[in-house]
């Protein structure tokens, strides 16, 4: 229990025996107690190492944890690294694992020993497991050690075609690791990536573009043979890839396909009106742009992209949203929106990435979101950056109609307790103003109320976006200047004072009387002001000192007097230049007679627009465009090609399920194609019925004539039927007419039934039964099937399996399987056949390809299998044009047998050579409805593919056969002892096959 | 993509750190402790925080943040759901995500992370194929792995992560074959001050708990589906079929997990449960305020209103409050001004009511703004929304599920402002 039960707290003393050797220590740690256990703690420490060279592997295992717990705290181990890197090889797999995390964080640091590992690693590649041979290559090429670079890239190089696409997987990661390891192997990675990027499994999609994105992201011309393929496939990539494929894709398009958006090209301005008559436009001119035809790949990438807005990763909505934003015709950009707004309900975090995005939406397309504007309330409990993103998004959709609804919301706002976001609020009312004439009044007078508000930073800014407003219209409000320097004097914030005492000199000539005394007011107060404010006021005096020199000259000379002597060299020079520029004397050249030009140009108001304003040169979604700033690694987006380059590059020769992307452009030379190659499909299994009817109908009809005919199926029609044919045809030369053969073909197909029913007829023609003497018909043949490949792990193709237990045609040595295969989908499944085999597989023979599987058809194909006299399961690929799936073939013991027929005398013979070793038996009690011949026979039948021996006593049966790989014989007895007891024994030399034979047996006999 | 995660408690510590490339130091997340002093509460710290070589995403969960270093231009949101999705595995591995748990089973933890990103990109994030290679840690199997000397780590490659249905792993057994589906909603709303409401919406999720042997596809209609305005699903479910039918046909993971979340159009009026009548006021220069709070049921469907907790945040000026409450207990905390109600169900024929007198700092003026007020709320055995399953059905498997359908209705963020 203490040994897996290993917590951080009651490690104190081992990490802090670590430290001891390190040469900084961090601050985190206790480093009165360190040094206090010096001594105890280096014992410990050695503990370690002894617990890792000791030959029990819980003792080591307990050691790895421990260093583990060091690692993540941050604690340097790296001195055991000789101890742990011998570990590298052990069988215990979670102790491997853990020397595998150990080694990549150190390996960088002890290259050399490091090496050491390099050859376990090597051996593990070849591993027949996937997972070993993954994480093999995932530790090499996680290891940062130069020199082996060579051998990185062999293996990167192998795994890039294993056969497993989970280390296929694997090895498009280690190609980025390669990659920031030696930058110089990218032209080899390159190949590598391309390897990659052909393949056809999901899995591997999503890595591979990530390492394409990092290695050679400039490099599109890779990308145009995968285009189809990519889009095909996004629904059914993993989460994480779909969102690096989307935005690769977004790049891609936006070099490939001309502008889907109007001729005057990017956002107009006034966006408003842009959107609401863009579907007017759209009606109106549409008949004179007819000359935009989106190109059918664009089209495909926004179609297949779309349902990726319902996934319940955020990341993969706000890629989606990104790339219909950047692609979309205007008019389809508003399907993003929904879920967009659907994101604000999710963490914090994301609000604030997907309120950002929104932000910088909503300025181009007020449109978009203002049907949702409520979305955007801000609520008392959301964080301060939430809240300021909201008021952001609210002040940009603000527009006549609405805005006297958020200007409502905006008064509870700056109520808020939160004083920050009140100050925001003041500002967002102040853009809201500007941006809307017509409420600019009634704007000016709610902030001119706030101004008695009892919070500072209220009235601080209000003052500061009251004068921002007043500079846009100064000439109706001198009411207003007046009003605040009344308030002037309880107003302590400097930029508040500051921002008054500028408006005072500005507009000094409309408030005449007041600004000479407010001036008088400042020098008093001038020493004891801040520097901003000592800088208006010396503005205020100069520009008095221009307007009103009688009234304030002394004034101003005075205040030029103190900032002469003041601390900040700021004010100092300001106040030096202001003497010489408008006090008359003698060095003062030309500028003094400029001088009221200079201080009293008219000056232009300030725009008021949102810092969102030209995020948009960030692609939307991205990092760059959260910080606004670009990031180390970003990509541009280009932008529209004028003239769209050769599409035909995209074009694979293949012919790729994607017709229904271009319905508009009418039926295509390639869709009729196929429709007729479809039509032909059915005409020609058409014409096998009918000659299959017609054939069974002439009962003369010779077994050469079939023979003929097999061999016509299989060179002019090719198709998997032929394989149906031959194998029926063949039927009855095995089995012998009059065999039980039911359940033999599957019912659900009715070509073979129809040429099963022929064949039952066809009398047994061939004299080859000589050649089978050993080997009779089965006994039984058991109906069972098993799954192979269940529909929803097929995406529509189910297999079944069953054993039909004859004699393989092609090779005596193997075991016969047969698979039925249906369509559950509604569209025709093409080229189905076997792929990679497991390498340490078994011999096999396959079935024909099967050229197209129609919906709701089913087709039963057989193949032969050495299963080699073991239970091992056949692993293998089922492959369809589009997919892979790994299945196995999981024999009983049972079908590895042929039937065998002999005499009761060589049974007893036979029996006689087999003893010892090679006998197994059991007693064992029977069913009671087991106890005669007749359901014995079958109960063993069942479970093995054994023939009946005669026998002459009526309480013992015999059953013989022989082993299908090696031909080793079989011999069982079940011997009835009294009280419905039985013995059950077994004689082969295969000491395995036995013991397994009999526990199956023993289950079927013991059963009711 | 992700360099490195560095875990950070409340107090500032580091407590773990794991890095997927080359080690970045520790002191990189002194931008991230600058962030966090400037920010007055927890949840202020920005999520993403540029520094001069690298950029800090973090996310704050349990009061624990996790901070992911990135180096070069990612999506930040694909490391935020990430993060997230870290936090998740470790609740669903651990129970609870807080300090004591991950440092308890830091080797874990660690073996997670490990097999969670490979080379910062994501590997293997469905919780059924992480189970399979890692198992979660309980108290028998570290006594059976004492014992035996077996790990908790998977030797084979785990079937879901070569299949098209990642989510669920291939051999499920289970002796009682139930599915059970829960439908919450959740209510929105920000009511004023005369009781109208601001804004009310409903959003709902399906979460579900499937044990069901072998490969079963499910499906479920609703009576009405044009209520579900927009939803988003677990991968599991078929897009096309819901475009199509309204249907919702999937095969399901194997135990719990989120079906579905919606959002209910915003053209149905929502139905608001519950209704507040206040009464708070302030006098200038006096240092009493009156405080006067009753809750009633309003539209409630015949369904009885549970577990009703009303919590408001006090001005700063109120030193102490003496109320009370007709039922339920009340606390008010002097120091965060936080005043919380624990009501429990309402009783329609004698409302809950909340009475009393708040006393204010002497001289203080009077706080300019009325508090507002939260509420929480459960209505069992109801979709607020009036959203019903119509059918379940199971096909593929040959057995007879037991089906069990719940709803409920809770409040979301539901706030009445007072002022």
């Amino acid at each position: 229990m203490s040994t897996n039960n290993l917590s951080y707290n009651d490690q104190g003393g081992s990490d802090s025996a670590v430290e001891v050797g390190q040469e900084t220590t961090p601050t985190s740690s206790n480093a009165g107690a360190g040094f206090g256990l010096f001594s105890t703690n280096f014992k410990k420490n050695d503990d370690l190492k002894e617990m890792l060279e000791s030959n029990k592997d819980s003792l080591k295992l307990d050691a790895m944890k421990r260093i583990i717990a060091l690692i993540a705290k941050g604690k340097n181990a790296s001195e055991l690294f000789p101890a742990v890197v011998k570990n590298v090889a052990s069988k215990n797999i979670e102790l491997k694992k853990l020397v595998y995390v150990y080694l990549v964080r150190y390996a960088e640091e002890q290259q050399d020993l490091a090496l050491l590992s390099i050859s376990t690693f090597q051996r593990a590649l070849k591993d027949p497991n996937q997972l070993i041979r993954a994480s093999a290559l995932r530790v090499l090429s996680s290891i940062r050690v130069p020199i082996i670079v060579p051998i990185m890239m062999l293996a990167i190089k192998e795994a890039a075609s294993d056969m497993s696409p989970y280390v296929r997987k694997t090895s498009a990661h280690a190609i980025q690791k390669l990659y920031s390891l030696d930058p110089d192997q990218k032209e080899h990675l390159i190949e590598v990536i391309d390897k990659l990027l052909k393949d056809k499994s999901t899995l591997v999609a999503g890595s591979v573009v990530m390492a394409f994105e990092e290695v050679c992201p400039d490099r599109i011309d890779l990308i145009h043979k995968n285009y189809r393929k990519l889009c095909n496939l996004l629904v059914d990539v993993e989460e994480w890839g779909q969102v690096v494929i989307i935005t690769m894709l977004t790049r891609y398009a936006r070099t490939q396909f001309t502008s889907p958006w109007k001729e005057d090209g990017l956002f107009d301005e006034n966006s408003e009106t842009a959107f609401y008559e863009s579907d007017e436009k759209k009606t109106k001119n549409g008949d004179e742009k007819k000359s935009y035809m989106m190109d059918p790949d664009h089209r495909l990438l926004l179609r297949n992209t779309k349902p990726l807005l319902q996934s319940r990763n955020t990341a993969v909505v706000v890629s989606v949203a990104q790339l219909y934003w950047h692609l979309a015709p205007k008019h389809e950009v508003g399907v993003i929106t929904k879920s967009l707004v659907r994101l604000l309900r999710s963490h914090r975090e994301v609000q604030y990435v997907v309120l950002q995005n929104i932000a910088t939406m909503s300025i181009q397309r007020k449109g978009m979101f203002e049907p949702y504007m409520k979305s955007f309330y801000v609520r008392s409990t959301d964080a301060t950056h939430i809240k300021s993103l909201k008021l952001e998004i609210l002040t940009s959709l603000a527009n006549e109609a609405n805005i006297s609804t958020i200007l409502r919301e905006f008064q509870t706002y700056v109520k808020s307790q939160d004083k920050q976001f009140a100050a925001g609020t003041i500002q967002a009312i102040g853009r809201c103003a500007t941006n809307i004439s017509e409420v600019t009044d009634t704007c000016l007078q709610g902030l001119v109320l706030l101004l008695s508000n009892r919070d500072e930073t209220v009235v601080a800014e209000s003052v500061v976006v009251i004068k921002k407003l007043l500079q846009t219209q100064p000439t109706q409000h001198s009411d207003i200047i007046k009003h605040m320097a009344k308030l002037f004097d309880n107003i302590a914030v400097p930029m508040a004072r500051a921002s008054i005492l500028w408006l005072m000199g500005e507009y000094c000539e409309r408030v005449p009387q007041i600004a000479p005394d407010v001036l008088r007011k400042m020098a008093k107060s001038f020493t004891s002001e801040e520097d901003i404010v000592k800088l208006q006021t010396v503005n205020l005096a100069a520009k008095l000192y221009l307007t009103n020199s009688k009234q304030t000259k002394l004034l101003t000379q005075y205040i030029l007097n103190l900032g002469k002597y003041d601390q900040n060299y700021d004010i100092r020079d300001r106040t030096r230049f202001i003497r010489q520029l408008i006090v008359p004397n003698e060095k003062s050249g030309a500028l003094g007679k400029y001088a009221r030009r200079i201080l009293l140009a008219p000056k232009p108001a300030p725009v008021l627009e949102s810092t969102y304003k030209d995020r948009d040169r960030y692609q939307l979604g991205t990092l760059s465009h959260t910080i606004n700033t670009k990031a180390s690694g970003y990509l541009e987006l280009s932008d529209w090609p004028a003239v769209a380059p050769d599409q035909s590059v995209r074009n694979v020769e293949v012919i790729e399920p994607v017709k229904e992307w271009a319905p508009s452009l009418g039926k295509t030379g390639k869709s009729k194609l196929s429709k007729s190659s479809d039509d032909k499909f059915y005409s020609d299994s058409g014409e096998e019925k009918e000659k299959g009817s017609g054939s069974s109908s002439s009962e003369d009809s010779s077994s050469e004539g079939l023979i003929c005919m097999c061999t016509f199926y299989k060179d002019h029609v090719g198709q998997l039927s032929t394989n149906l044919f031959l194998r029926s045809y063949l039927l009855p030369i095995v089995c012998g007419p009059g065999e039980r053969l039911h359940g033999f073909v599957s019912k659900q197909v009715p070509v073979s039934l129809s040429l099963f029913s022929l064949c039952i007829l066809t009398p047994c023609p061939l004299s080859c039964a000589a050649l089978l003497l050993q080997v009779s018909g089965p006994a039984f043949v058991p109906e069972k099937s098993h799954d192979l490949l269940h529909r929803m792990t097929g995406k529509g193709l189910s297999a079944q399996y069953q054993f039909p237990r004859q004699p393989c045609l092609y090779q005596p040595t193997m075991v016969s399987v047969q698979i039925s295969l249906t369509n559950t989908t509604d569209h025709p499944l093409e080229q189905i056949h076997i792929g990679d085999r497991d390498p340490t597989g078994l011999d096999m023979h396959c079935f024909n390809a099967i050229e197209c599987l129609l919906p709701e058809a089913s087709v039963t194909v057989s193949l032969g299998v050495d299963f080699n006299d073991s239970t091992q399961a056949a692993n293998f690929q089922l492959c369809t044009k589009e997919d892979q799936f790994s299945v196995s073939i999981q024999p009983a013991v049972g079908e590895l047998f042929l039937p065998a027929t002999m005499t009761e005398q060589d049974f007893r013979k036979e029996q006689g050579k087999l003893l010892g070793m090679n006998e197994s038996s059991a007693t064992i009690t029977m069913a009671a409805e087991n106890t005669t011949r007749q359901p014995i026979s079958r109960q063993v039948a069942t479970v093995a593919n054994l023939g009946v021996v005669p026998s002459g006593q009526d309480n013992i049966h015999r059953f013989a056969g022989k082993t299908a790989s090696s031909g080793a014989l079989v011999l069982v007895t079940v011997e009835l002892r009294e009280l419905s007891a039985a013995l059950i024994t077994i004689n082969t030399e295969k000491s395995v096959m036995g013991p397994m034979l009999l526990r199956d047996l023993k289950r079927a006999l013991a059963r009711a | 993509m992700i360099h490195s995660l560095f875990l950070v408690n409340s107090s500032g510590d580091i407590f773990l750190e794991k890095h997927w490339k080359s080690v970045v130091s520790r002191s990189v997340c002194d931008y991230f402790f600058e962030a966090q002093e400037r920010a007055s509460e927890p949840e202020n710290v920005p999520p993403v925080i540029p520094t001069p070589h690298h950029y800090l995403i973090s996310v704050l969960r349990h009061r624990i943040y996790f901070v992911a270093v990135i180096q070069s231009e990612v999506p930040p949101l694909f490391v935020i759901e990430f993060l997230h999705r870290v936090v998740d595995t470790f609740q669903d591995y651990f129970g609870v995500c807080t300090e004591a748990a991950i440092k308890d089973n830091v080797v874990v933890v660690y073996e997670l992370l490990e097999e969670m990103l490979d080379n910062g990109f994501p590997l293997a994030t469905e919780s059924n194929i992480l189970k399979e290679l890692i198992k979660p840690p309980t108290i028998l199997r570290t006594v059976v792995n004492t014992i035996t000397g077996s790990t908790n780590v998977g030797e084979q490659l785990p079937t879901g992560q070569l299949s098209v249905v990642p989510w669920r792993r291939t051999g499920v057994k289970y002796t009682n074959n139930e599915a059970y589906f829960d439908v919450v909603e959740e209510i929105d709303a920000i009511i004023d001050k005369s009781g109208s409401t601001i804004t009310a919406e409903i959003q709902g999720v399906i979460d579900a708990c499937v044990k069901l042997t072998g490969m079963p596809d499910l499906t479920l209609s609703f009576m009405n589906p044009r209520l579900l305005d927009d939803v988003s699903f677990h991968p599991c479910v078929r897009f096309k079929r819901w475009e199509a039918e309204r249907i919702l046909s999937f095969i399901p993971p194997d135990g719990n997990f989120r079906l579905l979340s919606y959002h209910v159009s915003s053209q149905n009026l929502v139905a608001i449960p519950v209704y507040v009548k206040h009464n708070i006021t302030f006098r200038e220069g006096s240092s009493q305020g009156r405080f006067e709070l009753t809750l009633g049921p309003k539209q409630t469907m015949g369904k009885g209103v549970e577990a009703v907790l009303v919590s408001s945040q006090l001005p700063r000026g109120v030193l102490n409050t003496n109320l009370n409450p007709t039922q339920g207990t009340y606390t008010f905390d002097p120091v965060t001004k936080l005043l919380s109600w624990d009501v429990g169900k309402i009783n329609p024929q004698k409302l809950p009511s909340l009475k009393g007198s708040m006393s204010l700092q002497a001289g203080a003026s009077k706080p300019d703004e009325n508090p507002t007020i939260n509420i929480q709320f459960k209505i069992q055995q109801s979709a607020l929304s009036g959203l019903k399953v119509n059918r379940l059905d199971m096909y593929g498997e040959k057995y007879k599920p037991f089906k069990g359908i719940k709803y409920m209705t809770k409040a979301g963020k539901f706030q009445i402002a007072t002022r």
